[in-house]
């Protein structure tokens, strides 16, 4: 890729964690750390896919970045018309500036909409908000929006129970355009979707990219959809990045070992080609008191005595002109073995 | 209706459809469901018949409620008086129709007022949680806790015993089982995606948890409301017996009832007791068939 791209958002050192709380006075004994130490960038434009196992943090790095939780430390910069600002600082109108840029699409389709409300009553509030005064102008958008996404404009007037789960969540794909807004977070968008309608929607959110130069953080726990959407990836590990890179990059030079076992696990439908499967052992430790040294330390078939007490940075390396972040002691270890989860063995 | 009927009825939907003659009612989609209820609708018509005719007393009977006879006393129905006379002699028509303006003041307007300081509080707080949240929960228990009889004392010798009394009572003991009800469902519904995409637009929590969420928890809220109608005038009833109540000589249905403790009247008399009180259950099946109505209607996967 070019050098000209242009970083949308920066995430420095993102912390988000849930007070846990106990005994009859509510005394907080201790910290979810579901995010810790979140870095990254976005650049317009692109997707950038985040996946990871549950509880690994990827939702909350979605939700605290539109600041529908409130971060406990780091910053979030957006790259706004006069330059960047940290979007956790803003207030009031400062802030709504910052929704009209970010929005969400969630990931279950039969939560997302008002079942008391017409589809017209869903988008209502926020038109009305951001300055559409005449209700005759705000039914026009709704109608164009849903044209948008292949939807008759007509549709507004109904109840989300006459809605298919795909086609609800075109409407809250809808929803979310309904600002204009530059970079949507996609929430597992098509996780709750089957396989043919995840293909549609999909191709929906590329068609709208296009359109509309969107830049997109989809959240997935899907490698194969996030293979197929995202221009590049990161890879989470309990609240923390293990490894970044341009989509191709990742799946053909897997530094972390973390991530190769989970690309060892993504379903091929090919039965003379076998794999080796790399698989993790125990469940993902308690966020709420992690490991010491690297996190994954338990689970790794590699790890030694520094990786029990040193905690790995976030390293960069360049291969032929391409980033790569990893969060390894050892990754130059991997990086000189041939290795690739998607090349078969035997 | 048969398959063969049902389809005929689709078909001729279509024909209308295909010709775009079929239009979409302008009415609200509620108050459609609320008159295709038929359990509803009996339940409405029982609600106004004894409401009007309890409003319109006067036009009704030419008796006064509070007055005494005692040529007649204890007659039973019949000569001039339609439902018979109680033990002083008053005419017990003319008593239920008077007394039931007093009742249903008392039982809809505690549950009204109870309902509406406990699911505004409930909806806001609900959504917000937070200090006013816990605050309020507390403030909630403890009222909980206290007997209702004792409050009504300390209250009738503060104030002394009155209609406006009772009701105060009624509200202030009333409201935190509105509140925890309310917040219950607000606490489920906050957790939906809809609302994070509301908070996503920056759409103002007052607007969210009355506008958007409060339409979601209505059911339950009217069901409550009808119940708590119903529980009041059992409440007025017996807190008028223990002479705490609306004063005795204000005919109240429960006062009416009340009178009627002598085993003698029990026996004798069915006339003073058992026209109250199927009024009394006809008005609490009404106001519960109104509310069952009510909530099939805000529920929205009810399609109507």
């Amino acid at each position: 890729m070019s050098d000209t791209r242009e970083v949308l958002m920066k995430v420095e050192d993102l912390k988000t964690y849930f007070p846990v709380r106990k005994g009859v006075f509510k005394r907080t004994v201790g910290h979810v750390k579901a995010l810790d130490g979140v870095d990254l960038e976005i650049y317009r434009g692109e997707t950038l896919g985040i996946v990871g196992e549950s509880g690994c943090g990827k939702t909350t790095l979605g939700k605290s970045v539109l600041r529908l939780h409130n971060p406990n430390g780091g910053k979030v910069f957006y790259a706004f018309p006069d330059g960047m600002r940290n979007i956790l600082e803003l207030k009031g109108g400062e802030l709504d500036e910052a929704r009209k840029r970010l929005q969400i699409v969630f990931q279950d389709p039969y939560s997302s909409l008002n079942p008391s409300f017409t589809i017209f009553g869903s988008f209502d509030d926020p038109l009305r908000k951001f300055g559409v005064k005449s209700k005759k102008e705000r039914q026009r958008i709704v109608e164009k929006l849903l044209s948008d996404v292949n939807l008759p404009g007509d549709y507004m007037m109904r109840y989300p129970n006459e809605f298919s789960g795909g086609q609800r969540q075109r409407i809250g794909i809808a929803r979310a355009l309904s600002v204009n807004p530059e970079l949507i977070v996609c929430d597992e968008a098509v996780s709750a979707l089957d396989v043919s309608i995840q293909a549609q929607v999909l191709k929906l959110l590329r068609q709208l990219q296009s359109e509309r130069n969107l830049t997109y953080l989809f959240i997935t726990h899907d490698l194969s959809v996030v293979e197929y959407v995202a221009d590049r990836i990161a890879v989470m590990y309990l609240g923390k990045v293990v490894e970044l890179a341009d989509t191709e990059e990742l799946f053909m030079r897997t530094l972390h070992p973390y991530t190769q076992a989970l690309l060892s696990a993504i379903p091929i439908a090919d039965i003379s080609k076998k794999r080796k499967r790399i698989p993790l052992q125990g469940d993902v430790p308690s966020p709420v008191n992690p490991p010491s040294g690297c996190t994954f330390h338990p689970r790794c078939a590699f790890a030694t005595e520094k990786c029990r007490e040193l905690s790995p940075q976030l390293e960069t390396f360049t291969f032929e002109g391409r980033e790569h972040h990893v969060r390894c002691h050892y990754a130059m270890d991997f990086a000189s073995r041939p290795q690739g989860s998607h090349q078969s063995i035997q | 209706m048969s398959s063969k009927s049902l389809q005929r009825k689709m078909d001729r939907l279509l024909t209308l459809e295909n010709q775009g003659k079929l239009r979409t009612s302008t009415m609200n989609r509620s108050v459609r469901k609320l008159s295709a209820n038929v359990l509803a609708l009996v339940g409405l018509a029982l609600f106004l018949l004894i409401l009007m005719s309890s409003l319109a007393a006067p036009l009704i009977s030419s008796y006064e409620p509070n007055a005494i006879d005692l040529k007649h006393r204890l007659s039973p129905p019949g000569e001039g008086h339609l439902l018979g006379t109680d033990q002083i002699g008053r005419d017990i028509f003319t008593r239920i129709l008077y007394g039931g303006r007093i009742s249903m003041f008392v039982g809809l307007g505690s549950a009204i007022g109870a309902a509406l300081i406990g699911v505004s509080l409930g909806t806001y707080a609900g959504y917000t949680r937070g200090v006013l949240d816990s605050a309020v929960m507390k403030l909630s228990e403890i009222m909980m806790s206290f007997p209702q009889i004792i409050l009504v004392s300390i209250l009738v010798t503060i104030a002394g015993q009155s209609l406006w009394n009772l009701i105060l009572i009624f509200i202030l003991t009333g409201w935190p089982s509105m509140y925890r009800m309310t917040r219950s469902q607000m606490l489920s519904i906050r957790e939906q995606e809809y609302i994070q995409a509301l908070q996503a637009f920056g759409i103002g929590s007052v607007t969210i948890s009355f506008k958007h969420m409060l339409p979601n928890a209505i059911g339950p809220i009217f069901v409550n409301i009808t119940l708590s109608t119903a529980m009041f005038i059992l409440q007025e009833a017996a807190l008028s017996f223990l002479g705490l109540g609306v004063p005795l000589e204000q005919a109240t249905w429960g006062n009416i009832l009340n009178v009627a403790q002598d085993l003698n009247i029990l026996r004798n008399a069915w006339w003073v007791w058992l026209p109250v009180g199927v009024v009394i259950t006809l008005f609490v099946m009404s106001v519960n068939f109104i509310g069952d109505g009510l909530r099939d209607a805000a529920d929205p996967t009810q399609v109507g």
